[in-house]
């Protein structure tokens, strides 16, 4: 490099600096940069969250245009039996199926952890499942799992147990079959709860057991209480994903959410009464409705999470 | 690998040695244990699979022999399925597969395209607003897509792009897919700002750095992004089943659908073979791509 070019850098450099100080924003460099998200976030984000909102005022089939009918879509809410369904089947799937899962991918996790070899080929068994499991064809293989002549009465038969009983057509047992699919897709989480337990310093566990501490001591105060951000982060997570369960659910039941509406999920329902019945208006209602469930539930876990999240450093 | 190697022999070393002390032979005992670990874990991988090995052997046996039979081994080799199931619909099977294939390709380059253009913003450059940008953007990554369906549908349709693949690309082109913009940012944050300070001093404009000092060193990300955007998009059924309704636009998702509705003439075998052949793209994907993967889920978990 020449004399001169190391000049005019200095000299650059010398412009630059007092530009910082001043402190110039690239608010037209981050418009550039920004646009198409802007673009999304109005035009297919927040501006269909408006209109929706305006729409679950008014009956719009598509083809008439939007007729305002103030709150009867709300009204209509109240007393619609299958959206009362909806809600149970869909709430029950949450909570059972949310803590399930992040359980058994915690207690695997654990296992792993514990200097276990052939690391990367468990962690690959256990996370194919999650990749596959929103899949429609494993719901369809799902249907013929539970089936009347499946897997699971083959198996069943084998240890003795005489089973003839289709489980996705008996109302008491349809629901079950799709947390257990949930279940299995325990895989995502583990490899979250497994990173996190890498970053848990080992000096921790050395110094508790050179003190005397058993494994279970260590668990309770070291591993745990180290692990609740991740926990936390796991179970926002699974939640929001729990509500917009749809596939597995519509292939189950052949779309229905039968038997006897026994899985009716609420985006099932959604899906039905905008795109089956073309009741837009009550639709965007029920969106709606979805929206407030999730972020009150997602707010109520912010806020619970001072109670049990350590954030020490 | 090495400190969980190091941690299991303290570990292992507390109960029957000195832990300061860490010895290359383990007991009787030890090594008892440890196969026990791993014959339980291979239970557990057993169990796991069972479902998904259930569903290979199958689409290799005629159907008389699928049901009561929970045998992962077929007792022969009936490749009828697989030829039966790729012509049983309308259009032979690849034309679902090319449908799917469109589209994966669209979203993969529109997620690169636009969200690392918008992770660049948020991580590199300073600007009004921008605290709150990032909170909606953080915000958006937990709607989901059935709550703007609706309006969106509607849209789509009064622009007669129904049947068209456009509705499920163009949002990929328009970042809506949030969770790699902050994938993203999370992957620059981590590279020293002294490089492309340096970019800047020497002139080089905002789209000059972007291009060539962060571009090149954000390929992990990158990879990230694209191996999670094939495995969604490609195994997504909820905006396919309402964008699509021609048959000749039809995607494997909705294909197979369609199978259990024809199934009363065709066969079972041939819904299972088609079955696998669907999910043969996400097992190579993972296959190839499984690093990216789990490192991707591992720093910013994914779904």
């Amino acid at each position: 490099m020449s004399l001169a070019e190391l000049d005019r850098m200095r000299t650059e450099r010398d412009k630059a600096g007092r530009k910082i100080k001043v402190k110039q924003p690239d608010n037209k460099a981050a418009l550039g940069f920004l646009a198409p998200w802007i673009i999304g976030l109005l035009g297919l984000t927040a501006g269909p969250l408006l209109y929706s909102l305006y729409l679950s005022f008014t009956k719009y089939n598509l083809l008439q245009p939007p007729e305002w009918t103030g709150l009867d879509n709300f009204e209509r809410m109240l007393t619609d039996d299958r959206l009362h369904q909806a809600l149970k089947v869909t709430f029950t799937y949450v909570i059972v199926s949310v803590p399930l899962q992040l359980l058994v991918a915690l207690v695997l996790a654990l296992a792993l952890d514990r200097g276990m070899r052939f690391l990367p080929f468990y962690r690959s068994a256990f996370y194919l499942p999650s990749l596959l499991g929103g899949s429609v064809a494993i719901a369809v293989l799902w249907r013929l799992v539970f089936g009347a002549d499946g897997l699971l009465n083959a198996i069943l038969g084998w240890m003795g147990i005489e089973s003839t009983q289709s489980w996705i057509s008996n109302p008491d047992t349809a629901l079950w079959t799709i947390v257990l699919l949930h279940v299995w897709t325990f895989g995502s989480p583990m490899v979250i709860f497994l990173a996190g337990l890498r970053q848990i310093p080992k000096s921790y566990y050395e110094a508790a057991s050179t003190d005397g501490a058993n494994a279970w001591w260590q668990f309770r105060h070291i591993t745990l209480p180290l692990l609740t951000p991740i926990v936390f982060f796991n179970l926002v997570l699974a939640i929001i994903n729990a509500f917009s369960n749809f596939t597995q659910a519509y292939v189950v039941s052949g779309g229905t959410g039968g038997p006897a509406d026994s899985t009716l999920f609420y985006t099932l329902y959604l899906y039905q009464e905008g795109f089956g019945n073309f009741r837009m208006g009550y639709a965007a209602a029920m969106a709606w409705l979805l929206v407030l469930i999730i972020g009150a539930f997602t707010g109520l876990n912010f806020w619970l999470s001072k109670r049990w999240v350590h954030y020490d450093d | 690998m090495t400190d969980l190697a190091t941690r299991a022999r303290s570990r292992s070393a507390e109960s029957s040695h000195d832990a300061s002390f860490t010895p290359r032979k383990v007991s009787a005992g030890t090594r008892f244990r440890q196969v026990m670990r791993h014959a339980g874990m291979l239970v557990v991988v057993v169990i796991a699979l069972y479902p998904i090995l259930w569903m290979v052997a199958s689409s290799f046996r005629p159907d008389g022999q699928i049901f009561g039979n929970a045998s992962l081994i077929p007792e022969s080799l009936y490749f009828d399925n697989y030829t039966n199931g790729w012509t049983a619909l309308g259009n032979p099977f690849s034309v679902y597969m090319f449908n799917s294939a469109l589209i994966v390709l669209g979203s993969i380059i529109g997620n690169l395209v636009s969200c690392s253009m918008a992770a660049y913003a948020f991580a590199r450059l300073r600007f009004k607003f921008q605290k709150p940008a990032f909170a909606i953007m953080l915000v958006s990554i937990m709607v989901p897509i059935h709550v703007v369906i609706v309006p969106q549908y509607i849209m789509f349709s009064k622009l007669g792009l129904i049947n068209t693949f456009l509705p499920l690309v163009l949002p990929k082109l328009l970042a809506t897919d949030a969770f790699f913009i902050f994938l993203m940012v999370q992957f620059i944050r981590g590279l020293p700002r002294e490089l492309d300070e340096a970019a800047r001093i020497d002139g080089a404009g905002h789209i000059r750095t972007f291009f060539q000092i962060l571009l090149p060193l954000m390929k992990p990300a990158l990879a990230t992004t694209a191996i999670f955007t094939f495995i969604w998009v490609w195994n997504d059924f909820f905006s396919q089943l309402v964008y699509l309704t021609d048959p000749n636009k039809y995607t494997v998702p909705v294909a197979l659908r369609s199978f259990i509705d024809a199934q009363s003439q065709s066969s079972y075998g041939a819904l299972f073979a088609m079955s696998v052949v669907s999910i043969i793209p996400v097992v190579l994907a993972f296959a190839f791509g499984q690093k990216y993967l789990v490192r991707g889920i591992a720093t910013t978990g994914g779904k």
